[in-house]
């Protein structure tokens, strides 16, 4: 097995499943020879060709809208939009078309399609306002949609070949930090990962921590530290953030007793509240103390200068300590 | 309106039939439409909106198709044109009805948001203009496997105000895709005329602009706008791309039937276009030439009365949907 990048993984998955499949097809900002900005498509355009990656015009309702014609018609369409800042052009074309048709439809309809992005940021990253954003909640809000994000190289591939095999429209977000920062073994060939399945990305007996995306590897960090004073932490990777896996969530919060929810995205009406209101509902016999969350401040993104971003992100440090405030309830 | 003065040449390559079913089909559809219109004032069916004004366009375009393998991406005024692709009376009295056996969506939407995969009819929904992108995307699927099916699209000429539109005309033109961009323009959208929505005088003014062979037709001349459509389809089915069509229509009936027009067009406005309707206008073609003799027309008439009277028949006696069916279908089943 070959030690490979996040970025590599997806672009692995999208090259495998186009040779498999050939009514997959890829469609986006740049995607053609350059290769799409972070170079998630690169090499397909020599390997597949113009109409098979498609370089679109500057329009992001279009891809989306057009992408959901071709899943009308038969084909399995790969959308890429540039930044994930950037989809609410296409909003409408999610929520309204997208979502509904299967249901519009009473099931005459359905419609298998991806539709991916880079999202996130970090103190590090500097895309500020709006090459950062993490707007997950709004589209898993959405019955009819699913939400997929990966966190790991071996999750973007798996969790890609099934969004593309799904028979209805998948929201694949890509922390943009993972990218190029993470290099493990990824299965060549058929490597599923079944979406709305988390991960035990940490097993542990008296915390729980709660997250996904880049952030697992935040908190992962924070509970390393915790583990040398001897506090175990288990780390869930929910994955997938809509549809959640319930069972999941609530197995670990009736094991330790005690949640905290974490994620980049803007906390209020996040993902993160409706993970707490399950644990909520589900396990309020079990709890050890109230559920805990963490998420992005009341501000509308990650700003672009350091100092400024530090106040947004959260970062290992500030997961340790509500993890430890936790602990210590 | 260029194209009009052809239609008694194009008359000359329609069968006589064919003549006969076209006219047969417009007055089905504004049967069919008074009849809702009907149940919608006894109370019976919750909302209703009318083609009236719309089927000579309608019909000139679907005979232009090929049913069954050309596709249709349609919007609300189309119930002829739906018909003419394959649907019938009875599945717009249940859809009116609310009945489980409303083929576009088993009651989950309101009348008139068309939709059969059985008769190559996309599922639409009310966001304006969304489903142009949708047309353009279905074109690339035939592009992509080299098949020569074409696609027509509808909006109304305030539609063509949407993003979505814009875009879809620009892909499909850079692309040059087997797509027809079918504009219904019936002056107003609601109760915002033309003027207030864009500076140029025909919607198809615009076709320059994305690269798109264009035209404005009589929208009120089945004939005018089948040739105007056969050409477009014949474009498009032999890879010369994308046609942007304007059909001028006239609305005659008040935009839904929540709305009542009479308060913001005038008497007059409303009387002239009566005397154009494109019905009557047929009929008298049609007879000018002998393809329909005396009594012709008001035999078509008592049949179509007849389908529309068993047709609703059929669906006063139809089951609403289950409730149980409430959540189904939001995510592949099983
Ligand atoms: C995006 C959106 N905005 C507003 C509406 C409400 N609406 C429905 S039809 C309509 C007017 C459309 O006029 P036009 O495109 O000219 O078509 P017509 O009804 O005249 O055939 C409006 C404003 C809507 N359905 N979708
Ligand atoms: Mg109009």
């Amino acid at each position: 097995m070959a030690q490979i990048t996040y970025v590599e993984a997806i672009r692995g998955a999208l090259e495998e499943e186009m040779r498999r499949d050939d009514r997959v097809l890829v469609m986006g900002e740049d995607v053609g020879a350059k290769g799409g900005v972070f170079g998630a498509t690169a090499g397909l355009f020599s390997e597949f060709g113009e109409e098979r990656v498609i370089d679109t015009p500057l329009a992001e309702a279009a891809i989306v809208g057009v992408s959901i014609g071709c899943a009308l018609a038969g084909l399995r369409p790969v959308a890429e939009i540039q930044f994930l800042d950037f989809i609410p052009p296409a909003m409408d074309q999610i929520i309204n078309e997208a979502a509904k048709i299967r249901y519009r439809s009473n099931g005459d309809w359905s419609c298998p399609m991806v539709i991916r992005a880079p999202c996130g940021g970090g103190v590090h990253v500097h895309g500020a306002l709006y090459h950062s954003q993490s707007l997950e909640a709004l589209f898993a809000h959405v019955p009819g949609l699913k939400v997929v994000i990966p966190s790991t190289p071996a999750d973007a591939k798996g969790l890609l070949l099934s969004a593309i095999r799904d028979p209805d429209p998948v929201c694949f977000f890509e922390h943009k930090a993972l990218y190029r920062s993470l290099r493990e073994e990824v299965p060549e060939g058929e490597h599923l990962v079944p979406i709305g399945k988390s991960r035990i990305a940490r097993a542990g007996d008296d915390l729980s921590c709660i997250t996904y995306g880049a952030t697992v590897h935040e908190a992962l960090a924070a509970a390393e530290r915790l583990g040398q004073d001897g506090i175990d932490v288990e780390v869930l990777d929910l994955r997938t953030v809509r549809p959640l896996d319930r069972e999941a969530i609530i197995a670990t919060a009736r094991k330790t007793g005690k949640v905290l929810v974490c994620h980049e995205a803007n906390l209020a009406v996040g993902v993160g509240a409706e993970v707490a209101a399950i644990v909520a509902e589900e396990c309020f016999q079990q709890l050890d103390a109230p559920v805990m969350r963490l998420g992005g401040p009341e501000v509308p993104a990650i700003p672009f200068a350091e100092p400024l971003a530090e106040v947004y992100c959260l970062g290992p440090e500030k997961i340790e300590a509500k993890l430890r405030q936790l602990a210590a309830y | 309106m260029a194209v009009s003065e052809s239609a008694p040449a194009i008359a000359a390559d329609l069968t006589q039939d064919q003549l006969r079913s076209m006219y047969r089909d417009m007055v089905l559809g504004r049967l069919l439409d008074d009849r809702i219109l009907v149940l919608n004032r006894q109370g019976r069916a919750p909302f209703a909106i009318s083609g009236q004004g719309h089927e000579a366009a309608q019909v000139g375009v679907g005979y232009a198709l090929r049913r069954g393998y050309d596709w249709l991406v349609p919007y609300y005024r189309d119930l002829t044109l739906v018909m003419v692709m394959g649907m019938e009376p009875r599945d717009h009295l249940m859809a009116s009805l609310g009945r489980a056996q409303d083929p576009n969506s088993g009651a989950r939407q309101m009348p008139g948001h068309y939709g059969s995969r059985a008769h190559n009819i996309v599922t639409t929904g009310s966001p304006v203009a969304t489903q142009i992108l949708h047309a353009v995307g279905v074109a690339t699927a035939f592009k992509y496997r080299g098949e020569d099916k074409v696609v027509v699209t509808s909006v109304g000429e305030g539609g063509t105000s949407e993003g979505d539109w814009h875009e879809g005309l620009n892909w499909a033109a850079v692309h040059r895709l087997p797509v027809i961009f079918l504009v219904e323009n019936n002056s107003y959208a609601i109760s915002v005329p033309q003027s207030r929505q864009m500076a140029v005088a025909h919607v198809a003014d615009r076709g320059p602009g994305y690269g798109m062979p264009s035209a404005t037709v009589d929208g009120g001349d089945c004939l005018a706008v089948f040739a105007a459509a056969r050409e477009a389809v014949e474009r498009a089915r032999r890879g010369d791309g994308p046609t942007l069509l304007e059909a001028v229509c006239m609305r005659l009936q008040s935009h839904s039937s929540d709305d009542d027009q009479r308060r913001y067009r005038s008497p007059d406005d409303l009387a002239q276009m009566r005397e154009h309707d494109p019905l009557e206008r047929f009929r008298r073609q049609l007879e000018g030439v002998g393809v329909l003799a005396e009594g012709d027309a008001d035999t078509i008439r008592k049949d179509c009365q007849r389908v529309i009277e068993a047709a609703q028949a059929e669906a006063d006696a139809a089951a609403p949907p289950d409730p149980a069916t409430a959540l189904r279908h939001v995510y592949q089943e099983g």
